[in-house]
């Protein structure tokens, strides 16, 4: 297997940052674009996905005779709208898994510059 | 009947085989609790599908549609966009937070023992609830299927509690893993093929399917099931409907079985990875309760079912009349499966939690316990939670209504859990009195307003059956049936004034940046168990 088999290298950066501080992470600029570029999907999606969805029960609550109109042949706008709900959240979703391989990669990146400035202090 | 009765024998067989097949696989606390967290990403979504989609998704909302129309579609609504609440903010934290049980990523920051009392008692009451509706199900079904064998509703409640606490005392999170796969392939299949069957009745054309639901026959009137508001009616309906939704969105992300599935896989990714797969197969299930649904509105009629088993038969009596009574019988078995299946996943996550939360944190003070007792002590919260429910579901009665207590179930964890879960992963300042205090309000309001809802609360006239009867023959207090619209908020403040009125904890302080950290970026999260 590999030529250092006692250490694995999650434990190691672990170990690290509880042997120094986990502070040192929380400031590295990579982690802070990591929560920026989280924050830039995750709030807009949020507020869209629930505004979309509260929209169905307010809008077929108080205006019921607006949903009730008739669209493609019998269907009405209610059962239509109810119905996009489920494209939404597949859309989203997927935008959202697109979005998350880049956080990903971003998070390696984090734990790589851990490991580095690690094996550097040891050296040092 | 007695294919009904051979088909059940048979999926009993099978899922009790994989139970022992799994029960040879798993060792230790890992193994037992979160079935070494090696369960991949396919894999885990269709667990999470499955242990989401039970007799309140296939029988409930089959049934709510066919007797009230579109109002019942929205809970199919509900249901799966919930699931971007739980992908977007709180999968992926958690998994990297925690170990086994929600109650982890609250204790990683605040004092552990007030903090995992309260979540445990959460924790139990929800699963109860939800068990208790499985288990009402389950007895109406198995009465209805085996009519005139003599298998009463109250031994049906007694079998599948029994078969329950087997898969979960001799399989643990792996088994139970492994059945909630075979269901749910069986559940899709079962419901596709039921869909097929009510469009060929329609003669595969759509316009002719949804021109009927428009004037479907109510006693002696004509009703357009498509049109909104024959549940929901003024004055409050509107209100109401708005607190369902509230209830269900933020609900299930509050779900502790299916919260505990996070922990079964080997990192936040796959946690991902598997809340897509769920999001994918649920929301296929749920389009398709057009077809159980208003299927069974325009070919049974409310009147048949009501006379046949009642609202919650409506699928199961509609693959009857359309595929026969060995359809029926293949459609019975598999919701029972489901019901079993579900049921299972409830007692998992109810016995995890006083497991590792009461017995080896409250009571032990979070020293170490052996795998073995704490195993043998979910086995035996397992075999208590089981009896607890069956003996609540035989003094309910099989007339009880399974989509309310399951609504329950959701409001109360939308309630008591949701905002403590926020709180915690994204309020640095956020206190233990804080959590204690939101799932108090959360748990206790909740509870509150069910209890003086025009569900419980009502004055009955003579004519009504005593089985139909309220609970409570007084006018009622509040006026929605779901209370989330007043107690998600009421939680929400307990948890804010709860912390703005204790003192900030430097411990937590330091400690909020390291579960970012380690939420963030998957550092020092929990490793997968090595083959």
């Amino acid at each position: 297997m590999s030529s250092k088999p006692q250490v694995d290298p999650k434990q190691a950066a672990y170990a690290s940052a509880a042997l120094t501080d986990w502070d040192r992470v929380a400031n590295q600029p990579e982690f802070k674009a990591l929560l920026a570029a989280k924050a830039k999907f995750i709030v807009p999606a949020t507020i869209f996905f629930l505004v979309y969805y509260f929209a169905l029960p307010v809008l077929v609550g108080y205006a019921p005779e607006l949903m009730k109109t008739a669209v493609i042949g019998p269907i009405n706008l209610a059962y239509l709208f109810a119905l996009s709900q489920f494209f939404m959240a597949w859309i989203v979703a997927f935008l959202y898994m697109r979005a998350a391989l880049k956080f990903d990669t971003m998070a390696s990146d984090v734990l790589a510059r851990l490991k580095g400035q690690k094996s550097s202090g040891v050296k040092a | 009947m007695s294919t009904s009765l051979l088909m059940f024998l048979v999926f009993i067989a099978i899922t009790l085989g994989i139970t022992a097949w799994a029960a040879r696989q798993s060792s230790g606390a890992s193994a037992f609790f979160a079935a070494g967290r090696r369960i991949t990403g396919w894999q885990n979504g269709i667990a999470v599908a499955g242990d989401y989609m039970s007799a309140a998704s296939f029988l409930g909302i089959a049934g709510i549609i066919a007797f009230q129309g579109y109002d019942g579609f929205m809970y199919s609504v509900g249901f799966l966009v919930a699931y971007l609440t739980v992908l977007l903010i709180v999968a992926e934290p958690l998994r990297n937070s925690g170990k086994y049980t929600m109650a982890d990523v609250l204790a990683y920051r605040l004092s552990p023992r007030p903090v995992r009392a309260m979540a445990a008692l959460s924790t139990l009451t929800v699963s109860t609830f939800y068990m208790i509706a499985q288990m009402v199900g389950a007895g109406t079904l198995v009465a209805l299927l085996l009519k005139g064998s003599g298998i009463s509703y109250n031994l049906a409640v007694t079998l599948v509690g029994v078969l329950m606490v087997a898969y979960v005392v001799f399989g643990g999170m792996l088994a139970t893993t492994w059945v909630q796969i075979v269901k749910a392939v069986l559940l899709i299949g079962g419901t596709f093929l039921l869909s097929i069957l009510v469009l060929a009745h329609f003669h595969f054309s759509l316009n002719e399917f949804f021109t009927a639901i428009t004037q479907v026959k109510d006693g002696t009137k004509v009703v357009n099931f498509l049109t909104p508001g024959l549940r929901y009616k003024p004055p409050y309906g509107a209100l109401d409907l708005i607190s369902l939704g509230l209830a269900l969105v933020l609900g299930t992300a509050g779900l502790p079985h299916i919260l505990v599935r996070f922990y079964t896989v080997p990192d936040a990714k796959t946690a991902r990875v598997s809340v897509a797969w769920a999001i994918g197969i649920i929301g296929v299930f749920y389009i398709l309760t057009t077809f159980l649904g208003f299927g069974a509105a325009t070919i049974l009629g409310k009147a048949f079912i009501g006379k046949n088993g009642g609202i919650n038969m409506s699928a199961p009596l509609l693959a009857q009349a359309l595929g026969g009574d060995i359809f029926f019988a293949f459609i019975s078995s598999i919701a029972f499966a489901t019901i079993l299946a579900v049921v299972a996943g409830l007692t998992i996550s109810a016995s995890t939690s006083f497991a590792h939360d009461v017995y080896e944190n409250v009571l032990h003070h979070g020293e170490p316990q052996t795998a073995q007792k704490s195993v043998l002590v979910a086995r035996v919260t397992a075999f208590v939670v089981g009896a607890v429910s069956i003996g609540i579901a035989i003094v309910l009665g099989p007339t009880f209504n399974v989509a309310f207590l399951v609504g329950l179930a959701f409001a109360v964890a939308a309630s008591a859990n949701l905002p403590v879960i926020l709180m915690s992963i994204f309020w640095r300042r956020f206190t233990t009195q804080g959590a204690v205090a939101g799932l108090a309000t959360g748990l206790i309001s909740s509870l509150a307003l069910i209890i003086i809802s025009p569900s419980i609360m009502g004055i009955d006239g003579p004519t009504v059956a005593a089985a139909a009867r309220h609970l409570i023959q007084m006018k009622p207090l509040f006026p929605l049936e779901n209370p989330g619209i007043v107690s998600i908020p009421l939680s929400f403040i307990g948890a804010i004034v709860g912390t703005l009125m204790s003192r900030v904890s430097a411990d937590s302080v330091a400690k909020f940046t390291e579960l970012e950290v380690r939420a963030n970026t998957g550092l020092g999260a929990e490793e997968a168990l090595a083959h």
